[in-house]
């Protein structure tokens, strides 16, 4: 039944977009690292589901976490003579010899979410990723437009210590309010980016700054901690959302949820559509000879109440996160 | 010659079973019958294959060495540190591991041989402590930028099509002559037999089983730094966590290949063979590109079932032909 629903699918977006369908007869293929987590999940659905819009024949590896895995999956693509290798690296490092090999053989290779060391920015076309220091950023944005001049205490809840995505979005939150005097981080401590870390320090936040009543916003470096944050917060009898605002990343569909109900205020998106992009700048690279930036970076985009979240969560939750 | 046909059959069957899945990956992908994919094949599994061969010695002896993917990483570390960090020159610091393999491997043979410990407790041990030292010396993923691994990465016979033998590849098919030559036709490689055959009856007919468990492991050692150098020309880097479960892959490939677990058969070559079509199966799932990976595994582990299931029939018939009466057979 679902093979059919996804025969019928295909055969629809097929007759849909055949009309313009440049890109009909290119085959890509993708080295994913894994499926460690619900973004890379959500990641892989939504760049099969870009391929099939563009009518692209997209092949997917799933490399288990294991860079020798990718390499063979790569060489394995050259082999077969695709038109474009998208990248997922796994590591920074090692890639240069895998990628001359497809340099040589004429196929452009695209890295998605992750940059690999600098020696090899000429062995691919172009990297798409998102910059987590803007995502910060906007974080940090965002509540000092949405506190207007009054005075706000922050606690935060970071990422894993030493996590780059972690000291960025921390950069980045700070950098966004670096304008505003009123608003101040006054505890910041690590939740590992899980919902049990998360729950954990926001109730030692909430004893050591009197009941809660100190706090005026969270910030969290992904949702999964804010969502453990908020309960906490509920636990405490205190309201998130309306007495404490948040903000957090990632815009994971749970997050929807608990501001459809009014229990989270924002939350900025780092997308899974990576691949999406990275289609374009190929096809416009094969036909028109359009040679794209090194750097492709995606759209951070904010999502508050105001913007249906119920809605978002019916589109997201079966993205695979 | 048919009895001697007879021995080699589970290597036969492994190399049909090869020979199948070409031709049916051929069959259904064009672009797979080429020299490139043949040579892919090489190059991308050589370290599992210098493994391996070492694992045949150890698995014929009767034992079991589960250290050797964490030998592995543990080589590629110390070689990116050695060779960016410390300045030892490349061709030193290949020398410097191989002998602290060598050194690690012996310390495992003795401990099994002096203090009758069961191999796969003691290897067990020596698995975590040499990926428990390599996370000691690294976390992160080093790049080795020498120009030594340049050269070497680049360096290719190169064939019409882009089809290439790598340096890798090269080593590894040297390993497996080698050790042919070793396991087949010289003394040590018959102490090997014997001692997988019965332990004191090796002892009983005066050959020294201490030398040889010993050696065994320090071979099965040193393949395995040869493999995390190879590794670590495979990936310009060195990581702490590469390699994790090879140890695991290698015993299947040997066990496909159609060496006995029990010890006592088994050929290098049937490894090779074993190891190639897990390099198959990969490869097909890449030119496929809609099959979930870890069908990989699903099928590795079927053909393991599947070639068990095999040995124990051939092993069964043997021993039933052997006991029919010799006027049965003209």
């Amino acid at each position: 039944m679902n093979f059919r629903a996804l025969l019928l699918a295909s055969a629809v977006s097929g007759a849909l977009f055949s009309v313009g369908a440049q890109a009909a007869d290119m085959t890509i293929g993708f080295s994913q690292i894994g499926s460690e987590s619900g973004w890379r999940a959500a990641e892989t659905t939504v760049s099969k589901a870009e391929a099939k819009k563009r009518n692209i024949n997209f092949k997917i590896a799933d490399a288990q976490q294991k860079q020798e895995n990718q390499i063979k999956a790569i060489r394995a693509f050259v082999a077969q003579g695709v038109d474009a290798i998208f990248l997922a690296p796994v590591v920074a490092t090692g890639w240069d010899s895998v990628l001359k090999e497809a340099k040589e053989a004429k196929i452009p290779v695209v890295l998605l979410d992750r940059d690999i060391d600098p020696s090899g920015k000429d062995l691919y076309l172009t990297a798409v990723t998102s910059d987590s220091v803007h995502e910060g950023k906007v974080a940090g944005e965002w509540l000092v437009k949405t506190v207007a001049g009054k005075p706000c205490n922050v606690v935060e809840l970071q990422g894993t210590v030493g996590a780059s995505v972690a000291t960025n979005r921390k950069k980045g939150f700070e950098d966004g309010i670096a304008g505003a005097s009123n608003v101040k981080i006054v505890r910041s401590q690590t939740g590992d980016f899980t919902r049990a870390k998360g729950k954990e320090v926001m109730e030692s936040f909430i004893k050591a700054e009197g009941g809660g009543k100190n706090i005026c916003a969270v910030y969290a470096h992904n949702d999964d901690m804010m969502v453990g944050a908020i309960q906490a917060m509920k636990e405490a009898g205190l309201k998130p959302g309306t007495e404490i605002l948040t903000v957090s990343i990632d815009a994971v569909p749970d997050i929807f949820k608990a501001m459809a109900a009014g229990e989270a205020n924002a939350t900025v998106e780092l997308t899974p559509n990576m691949a999406g992009p990275a289609f374009d700048a190929v096809i416009a690279f094969k036909e028109k000879g359009t040679v794209p930036p090194k750097w492709i970076q995606t759209e951070s985009k904010l999502y508050t109440q105001a913007d249906n979240p119920m809605a978002v969560y019916e589109s997201k939750k079966d993205l695979g996160y | 010659m048919i009895r001697s046909l007879g021995r080699l059959t589970p290597v036969l069957a492994t190399a049909a079973v090869f020979l199948a899945g070409f031709v049916v990956c051929s069959l259904i992908y064009p672009n797979f019958a080429s020299l490139r994919v043949v040579m892919n094949l090489l190059t991308d599994n050589a370290f599992l294959v210098i493994v391996a061969v070492g694992m045949t010695f150890v698995i014929i002896s009767g034992g079991i060495d589960l250290s050797v993917g964490s030998v592995i990483g543990f080589t590629t570390v110390f070689l990116a540190l050695a060779i960016e960090r410390w300045g030892i020159p490349p061709l030193a610091a290949f020398v410097l591991i191989l002998v602290l393999c060598a050194l690690f491997g012996a310390c495992m043979g003795a401990i099994i041989q002096y203090f009758e410990l069961p191999a796969f407790i003691v290897t067990l041990a020596g698995m975590f402590l040499a990926r428990g030292a390599s996370f000691l010396l690294s976390t992160e993923s080093l790049p080795i930028t020498a120009d030594l691994y340049a050269h070497l990465s680049d360096h290719a016979l190169r064939f019409e099509g882009g089809a290439r033998l790598t340096v890798p590849a090269m080593i590894m098919i040297a390993v497996v002559l080698a050790g042919m030559v070793l396991l087949h036709l010289t003394r040590f490689g018959a102490n090997v037999y014997a001692l997988g055959g019965s332990r004191t009856a090796t002892g009983l007919m005066g050959i020294n089983v201490a030398r040889t468990t010993v050696l065994i492991y320090t071979l099965s050692s040193v393949l395995a730094g040869l493999a995390g150098i190879v590794f670590s020309l495979y990936t310009s880097s060195g990581y702490s966590l590469s390699a994790v479960g090879v140890e695991l892959d290698a015993i299947a490939a040997v066990v496909i290949g159609g060496t006995l677990l029990s010890g006592g058969y088994g050929f290098i070559f049937g490894s090779f063979l074993g190891v190639m079509i897990q390099g198959l199966i990969q490869t097909y799932i890449s030119f496929d590109g809609m099959l979930s990976s870890w069908w990989a595994k699903i099928a590795t582990g079927l053909l393991l079932f599947a070639f068990i299931a095999f040995q124990q029939l051939t092993l069964h018939l043997a021993r039933r032909s052997r006991r029919a009466p010799a006027g049965a057979h003209p």
